[in-house]
């Protein structure tokens, strides 16, 4: 019966929830309207954070006025099952590596030492205090190590807060780095104290033993966080090198590994933010090197998606529970633990970064410093964990609670609004908004290297010794295991080049195939313009094809790549599972810019296009191959009948792989001499050939070149004429079908002089 | 004996007040350069690459060459030396210093175009004052030499696709005939603008002599 009357109860309070969840989107998007409507400027003033707590604050007066009872949504149980992972999984899914390992050792100075000297100052003199108290005040009741679990929940830098806030200052990203790492990294240390000064407060006593078990408490729980992290990070990377055939499910395993490491280590004790950030970073780039470009772009969204309706609601419960919560208002705890947290903070701040700035290369400045020591937000984490104590034990907890509440109200509300005025007088340098471009992807390896080896020549183990050694590490034998095919063995720089040419060719292709500059290319510059000019060639008679003909040629070719993409389209869930167009998209985007390199090259190769004799045992001409050596690029006859010869370069088209030097090959495959569109080609070709035999020689008798093998000087008389099919063209296409009576006498003479 | 170490000593102080480096770090450096060089006063190129961690890095001979180019000695000379001593070594270990607390904004602005003309004149090899395509693709291609066979075109690929990124960076509007000759300083300066070499481009120099504490061989 207890079963049935807790199940009873939670889905009394399961069903409130959506209650309050339907007031809150009711007045929502009133409150959001008018009060846009009213005060236009101030989502520019006020951070986000601080309208959600607001908008808690009236949802939560409403729902009092209304005479219901609020439910307890700033549930722990919730908010650190549900509400958190989201944020901390977006956060460490894309956390930029190379700032975070290089500014390691300051994050973690401030991470630990930080917030153990925050802890001890804030509980300690909050103890002192409270001693001093005159004798009928409660204060005096209050012990040595509740005061110390008070300061180390209060004293944590809150990641959802600073994320909230930092999101719209846009500062540079080592100070982002700085202050986001720390409030990701002390999870740890809160954790580790927070469960100490509970066990120790009902013992009562603390020995030195006691302490140095701590401090081993602390090593395991983080070492130990991390390695689960790091461990369901390989397995979700494992697991994706084999998800080819099914690349709809790619994003669950992602979302899936990730929350078990979480579970995982909260259910040990250890700490489930650390096993979340490992777990998102140590995947992450097999993860992206395995899976679709659809998969990837379905993980961004869904992250960002829950990360943001998380971070809504915790921010809008924190309204909720300050209206209803059960104060209890003192006015020296709370006014003196705003103080001590402020002070602690700075002197913390100041104090470490002296100590950092003998280590580090790049100094911290004073403006850094003040920014670090400003961007020390708290915020729901902090009150989750003071909701979690134990009233009976803990008598003074309803105090401590409302302390923590004015402590992150102060913070997020003051501190929120201020810093972007603050960041803007003291012109703290911002972000670079600039995209990443390859030149500067090459200098960066470049850099690398070039680090590496100057800390070679002058003889010590440096920072960029180790990350060399580290990354050589992982390229043979970590990659090879974690990564399928051949992607395993692609260089970073080659890596990156094909993701910024994807992303251009989708860009090309989205803005209408060319024809249009995609908003990325604005300048007009292309290939041409940067390969060195070609000593022309002696005889320079350059065909000219007509507008028309080139506009019907580039038709061709698109329609040849629409036709390739509408087959492939499909909405049925089976075939949409084995895509062929997602995988097959690289090799279309080969063979596009293939053949527009080709179409390039035609013109430059003119005099190259002599074609050997149609080998000896196949006496037809029923398919002329001009071939000119090197590659081939095989394009099958059904599909697109024919490659053309040369438009004159686009320069608007961004040129994309250019070839290599050697002249390609062209297969003109006339196995189908139906489509009109592949003889009126061919027939360009034989006309440009054409004119310039005529002006070698005089065009032969008509009727004897008609059945002979040599077509262009059949065509003698119509020069200038655009071909639509005529009685010459009928002729040629019987020409080159049938091999006639006299073929033989000239079937070692190539087909085009 | 004792002249000698005064000597040394009064060099090693005015090279300190020259370059910037502190006493202790010029006295490890030349430690570190007797050790190279087989106790000689100069060091020649076969004495760099027997550096057995240098083996591995792609750009060896880059980084190797670019201690004996005369550009970077800012002498105005051009060319490349045979030998250098101990002050060119110095020199060009001096690009590599970190930026002090006390730099103004202009400070780092000088300090940031000193290192992108060091990295400038390890691209141009031919001292033209431009780096040309094949220069870039030559770049490129030792870059990927170390990483395995993928093979020239992926070099000539992107060593293409990065120029014509300068160029319209650059110079946005070109007519189709017109012809990009080379990155020139400026544009360089100007593509690597995002990376702030005077943050990115330091090694730590050691002030304490570790050479003696070290397990291994660090040769």
């Amino acid at each position: 019966s207890s079963g049935v009357f807790s199940g009873l109860v939670l889905s009394y309070l399961w069903s409130r929830r959506f209650y309050i969840i339907y007031i809150y989107n009711k007045y929502w998007w009133s409150l959001h309207r008018t009060g846009f409507h009213l005060i236009p400027r101030l989502s520019s003033i006020v951070p986000e954070s601080c309208l959600l707590i607001t908008v808690g604050l009236l949802v939560g007066g409403l729902i009092k006025l209304a005479g219901e009872k609020v439910p307890p949504v700033l549930d722990s149980k919730l908010f650190f099952l549900c509400l958190l992972p989201p944020i901390i999984l977006d956060a460490g899914y894309f956390l930029p590596i190379r700032p975070f390992m290089e500014n390691l050792g300051t994050i973690l100075m401030f991470a630990v030492v930080g917030t153990l000297w925050n802890a001890f100052f804030v509980g300690g003199l909050l103890y002192a205090v409270c001693q001093m108290q005159s004798a009928p005040s409660d204060l005096l009741n209050l012990e040595l190590l509740p005061c110390l679990l008070f300061g180390s929940v209060v004293s944590a830098v809150d990641p959802v807060a600073v994320l909230a806030v930092f999101e719209e200052i846009h500062i540079n990203e080592l100070l982002h780095i700085l202050v986001f790492g720390e409030s990701l990294l002390n999870d740890a240390v809160t954790v580790v104290l927070y469960h100490l000064f509970d066990e120790y407060s009902s013992v009562g006593t603390v020995t030195v033993v006691d302490a140095v078990l701590g401090v081993l408490c602390f090593l395991v729980v983080a070492v130990g966080g991390v390695l689960v992290g790091a461990i369901y990070g390989i397995l979700a990377a494992f697991t994706s090198r084999f998800t080819s055939h099914t690349r709809v499910i790619e994003p669950l395993f992602v979302f899936v590994y990730s929350y078990m490491a979480y579970l995982s280590a909260e259910m040990f004790h250890l700490s489930g933010i650390m096993a979340l950030i490992a777990c998102g970073a140590v995947m992450r780039p097999y993860v992206e090197a395995n899976i679709s470009h659809k998969s990837h772009t379905t993980i961004k969204y869904f992250l960002k998606m829950w990360s943001s309706v998380s971070e809504t609601l915790i921010f809008i419960f924190l309204g909720v529970a300050t209206v209803d919560g059960d104060h209890s208002w003192n006015w020296t705890f709370v006014t003196v633990t705003v103080i001590l947290c402020l002070v602690a903070r700075i002197i913390g701040v100041v104090g470490l970064t002296f100590i950092i700035n003998k280590f580090r290369i790049v100094k911290l400045t004073t403006k850094d410093q003040f920014i670090i020591a400003y961007g020390g937000l708290r915020g729901a984490i902090a009150f989750s964990l003071g909701y979690l104590l134990d009233n009976d034990r803990y008598p003074m907890r309803r105090m401590f609670l409302t302390a923590i509440i004015t402590v992150v109200f102060f913070t997020v509300f003051v501190q929120g609004m201020t810093i972007k005025p603050l960041v803007e007088l003291l012109a703290v340098k911002k972000k670079q908004e600039a995209k990443r471009s390859i030149n500067e992807e090459i200098h960066t390896q470049f850099l690398d290297h070039l680090l590496t080896g100057i800390e070679d020549i002058c003889g010590h183990y440096g920072h960029h010794h180790w990350k060399d050694k580290l990354n050589r590490f992982n390229k043979k034998y970590i990659k090879k295991c974690l990564i399928a095919g051949e992607r395993s063995r692609e260089p970073q720089l080659i890596a990156f080049y094909h993701k910024m040419e994807m992303k251009q060719a989708i860009e090309l292709v989205e803005s209408g195939g060319g024809v249009k500059l995609p908003p990325s290319v604005p300048s007009t510059v292309s290939m041409q313009n940067i390969q060195p000019k070609k000593p022309p060639p002696v005889e320079r008679a350059l065909p000219q094809i007509p507008k028309g003909r080139e506009d019907e040629i580039r038709k061709i070719l698109r329609g040849n790549l629409q036709k390739t993409r509408q087959r492939l389209r499909s909405y049925n869930r089976h075939t949409l599972v084995a895509d062929p167009f997602e995988d097959g998209w690289s090799d279309l985007l080969l063979k596009k810019s293939k053949m527009i390199e080709l179409e390039k090259k035609i013109t430059e190769m003119n005099n190259y296009l002599t074609v050997p004799a149609a080998p000896p045992d196949s006496p037809t001409i029923t398919r002329a191959r001009l071939s000119s050596g090197g590659r081939e690029t095989d394009l099958k006859a059904a599909e697109s009948p024919v490659l053309t010869p040369c438009p004159p370069p686009d320069p608007q088209t961004y040129q994309m792989k250019q070839m290599s030097d050697s002249v390609p090959t062209i297969q003109v495959d006339l196995a189908s001499p139906q489509s009109p569109d592949s003889l009126s080609l061919l027939d360009e070709l034989q006309r440009a050939d054409q004119r310039r035999e005529l002006r070698r020689r005089p065009p032969p008798d008509e009727e004897e070149g008609g059945l002979m093998m040599r077509p262009p000087q059949a065509r003698g008389g119509d020069q200038g004429e655009e071909g639509g099919p005529s009685a010459k063209e009928q002729r040629l296409q019987r020409c080159l079908s049938d091999p006639g009576p006299s073929a033989e006498d000239d079937e070692d003479e190539p087909f085009l002089s | 004996m004792g002249a000698s170490q005064t000597r040394t000593e009064d060099v090693f102080q005015e090279l300190s007040d020259k370059t910037g480096f502190s006493l202790e770090q010029i006295r490890i450096l030349h430690k570190r350069f007797r050790q190279l060089s087989g106790e000689e006063d100069t060091i020649s190129k076969e004495n760099l690459e027997k550096i057995q961690a240098l083996d591995k890095n792609p750009i060896r001979n880059q980084i190797i060459e670019a201690f004996f180019d005369k550009r970077n000695q800012n002498d105005g000379e051009v060319g490349s030396s045979r030998e250098i001593g101990f002050q060119q070594f110095v020199k060009v270990m001096c690009h590599f210093k970190p930026p002090t607390l006390k730099m103004t904004t202009e400070d780092k602005e000088a300090m940031r175009r000193e290192k992108l003309r060091f990295l400038f004149n390890m691209h141009d090899t031919d001292n033209d004052g431009t780096i040309t395509l094949d220069e870039y693709r030559k770049v490129v291609e030792e870059l990927l030499s170390k990483s395995g066979a993928i093979g020239l075109e992926a070099a000539k690929a992107i060593a293409d696709a990065a120029m014509l990124e300068v160029a319209s960076i650059n110079v946005p509007h070109m007519e189709p005939h017109e012809f990009y000759e080379g990155i020139t300083f400026e544009h360089f300066e100007q593509i690597l603008k995002g990376l702030e070499m005077e943050s990115r481009m330091n090694i730590r120099f050691l002030d304490v002599d570790t050479s003696t504490m070290h397990c291994g061989k660090s040769q």
